[in-house]
């Protein structure tokens, strides 16, 4: 009886509300200021540049709060970008109504993650990201299977409306992907601040505490699945936007490997975590790019990034003593005062 | 019917190679507890070695040779520098690590050898024999046949006759007790990793002459078939892992086969799916031990 009323007390500290910190509105206000401004100042490239951070931000907030507070790990969220960005050439391609194409995409991409996350739940460790890996390796063979629809190894491209005469092209793919990424990290951080935050918590701590306390752990896990998945479906959705076109090359296995790095370096579970990651996945491919031009060498450019993000990636991980648990923003440590 | 025969016999020569790869993660799991996830792409990594060498001196046979000690020194290597200091409170940190070193050989790779395909060259010939108008068999699939035959009798012979494979089984079950009794875990594990990984060079040499060719990712497909082999057969079952090798092989032949290759993929995928979800200790698990 002791260890079960231990347990209990456990999950119910983990469930015991956080220290409140900055709203998250005025953090979304403060960054789309600071976007907008950068977005008038920056050459055109960074303005491209930043575009592409706003879009990784979706995917990498989506799969931290998959991974850093509800403990599951996934491999296939550049497949699920993939769906998304896909969705979105075939949807543009059809209709040209670009709002409602993001929306598909997001809708499409949503429903494969509860496929995936419906078997996820019930997968756990090696086994879960076996089935995770084959998803991300599988997925893009799918466009040589159905190459009338998706075009094989040369993908589409995505027709889209010229941006407004008082803006740069790279000026509205900045603010589109921006928009996108506020808004989907204003969801999230008013998602995990509730009672989902608090279940997705106690479920990745302790599943067995989190099931004596009323919690359904598949149903959690699931809808955390999900709520990432339709993030990885707006970011594909982005990417398709910025690049104006899709193919199956765009989304190889080591762009989730790439994802996985990013929010492990970031720190599991804090959503200024996936900020730094997503700046990341930008700013080293660009600096090893400039390395490979340097060195006169075109196999350095995207070999030197790959190595670099391997190398981070295991010396995070030895370096970190508890491996992935101790990167996480440790609110279960602090002391909450006992009720009286 | 005459189709048929031929794919079924393909079926076997390429779910052998499956099986040797299924064996190779099998045997690290057993030992360590972690699936190596690295395991393709450390596989892609000797041949790349070994199809150096051969091109170099001109013999296949000792570029062969080179792969397979590449890979022991490669698994020692891996496991002496990087996963013995991994933390195994989650099995996750070990998935992490692993995914990280894939990233480290591919980009490696690339950066020496450049991201196109190199063809592979096979020893043998390709062309199947016929037997009354039949295509059955080619030298090269006898040759596959030979060398995974040889590798699981050995390694049989090994973990059940010699006393290094009682002290390897034994630091893997009881490591604590293995300690006491003077057996040097630590050597055990670095000699599992070793072996694990010079039969994950053999698999990968045996199975690249029959694809593309050499490339950094060129594993990671065959990888998914034969993780798919290793659940299907119980992560924990050698003899299971070849059976679901040899099963995972045909699948895929008679699906490539009657429906084309660019579905085979999405049959593994499937097939992996319907594994995991009805059966996740595998077809040939006895009993389940309750873990929730």
């Amino acid at each position: 009886m002791t260890v079960i009323g231990d347990r209990v007390a456990r999950a119910t500290r983990t469930a015991a509300p956080r220290r409140s910190r900055l709203s998250p509105f005025i953090v979304v206000v403060v960054g789309a200021v600071i976007v907008v401004a950068l977005t008038y100042t920056l050459p055109p490239f960074r303005t491209y540049q930043l575009a592409t951070v706003g879009a990784y931000l979706c995917v990498t907030a989506g799969l931290t709060v998959l991974t850093g507070l509800n403990g599951q790990l996934s491999l296939g969220h550049g497949a699920l970008m993939a769906t998304g960005a896909y969705t979105l050439a075939l949807w543009q391609n059809k209709f040209n109504l670009l709002l409602p194409g993001i929306l598909v995409a997001i809708l499409v991409t949503t429903a494969v993650g509860a496929v995936i996350g419906l078997a996820a739940a019930r997968l756990r460790g090696p086994y879960l990201a076996g089935l995770t890996l084959a998803v991300a390796v599988v997925v893009p063979s799918i466009t040589s299977t159905f190459d009338e629809t998706f075009n094989s190894d040369q993908g589409l491209s995505v027709i889209l409306n010229p941006p407004p005469d008082s803006m740069t092209v790279e000026q509205w793919q900045a603010w589109v992907c921006w928009g996108g990424a506020l808004i989907t990290v204003l969801a999230l951080a008013l998602l995990t601040r509730g009672r989902f935050g608090r279940d997705m918590r106690a479920v990745r701590d302790d599943e067995t505490a989190a099931r004596l306390a009323g919690i359904s752990v598949a149903r959690t896990q699931v809808t955390a699945f999900v709520i990432s998945a339709a993030c990885a479906g707006l970011a594909g959705a982005l990417f398709a936007i910025i690049a104006q076109s899709v193919s199956p090359g765009a989304f190889p296995l080591t762009l989730s490997l790439f994802l996985l790095m990013a929010i492990v370096i970031g720190g599991l579970g804090r959503l200024t975590g996936a900020l730094l990651g997503a700046v990341l996945l930008v700013a080293l491919p660009a600096v090893a790019h400039e390395i490979g031009v340097a060195a006169g060498s075109q196999r350095l450019e995207g070999n030197l990034a790959l190595t670099f993000f391997g190398v981070v990636l295991v010396v995070v991980m030895l370096a970190a003593p508890g491996g992935l648990a101790s990167l996480r923003l440790p609110t279960r440590r602090k002391r909450v005062e006992p009720p009286p | 019917m005459d189709r048929f025969v031929f794919l079924t016999f393909d079926g076997l020569s390429r779910g052998a190679v499956y099986a040797a790869f299924a064996l190779a993660l099998v045997l690290i799991w057993r030992a360590a507890r972690i699936v190596n996830f690295a395991q393709g792409a450390m596989a892609v990594a000797t041949a790349y070695v070994g199809y150096s060498v051969a091109d170099a001196t001109g013999s296949y046979w000792l570029g062969f040779v080179v792969a397979i000690v590449a890979g022991l020194l490669l698994g020692a290597g891996v496991e002496r520098v990087v996963m013995r200091f991994v933390d195994h409170s989650s099995p996750l940190n070990g998935v992490v690590v692993a995914l990280g070193l894939v990233l480290i050989i591919q980009g490696v790779l690339g950066m020496l050898y450049g991201n196109e395909f190199r063809p592979a060259a096979a020893p043998f010939s390709r062309d199947a024999f016929e037997i009354g108008g039949v295509a059955l068999l080619s030298r090269y699939d006898l040759f596959v046949f030979a060398a995974v035959g040889a590798v699981v009798v050995l390694l049989t012979l090994l973990f059940t006759r010699t006393p290094t494979g009682l002290r390897m089984r034994a630091a893997a079950f009881a490591p604590d007790v293995s300690r006491l009794l003077g057996v040097s875990v630590g050597g055990m594990l670095t000699l599992g990793w070793a072996l694990a990984a010079a039969v994950g060079s053999l698999a990968g040499m045996l199975v690249l002459p029959t694809e593309l060719g050499l490339h950094p990712t060129a594993m990671d497909v065959v990888f998914i078939s034969a993780f798919t082999a290793a659940v299907l057969g119980g992560l924990d079952s050698p003899i299971g892992s070849v059976l679901g090798g040899l099963l995972v092989g045909l699948l895929l032949s008679y699906i490539s086969g009657y429906l084309g290759a660019t579905v085979a993929p999405m049959a593994v995928l499937a097939l992996l799916v319907i594994v995991l979800l009805s059966r996740p200790d595998g077809l040939f698990a006895r009993s389940k031990a309750r873990t929730a």
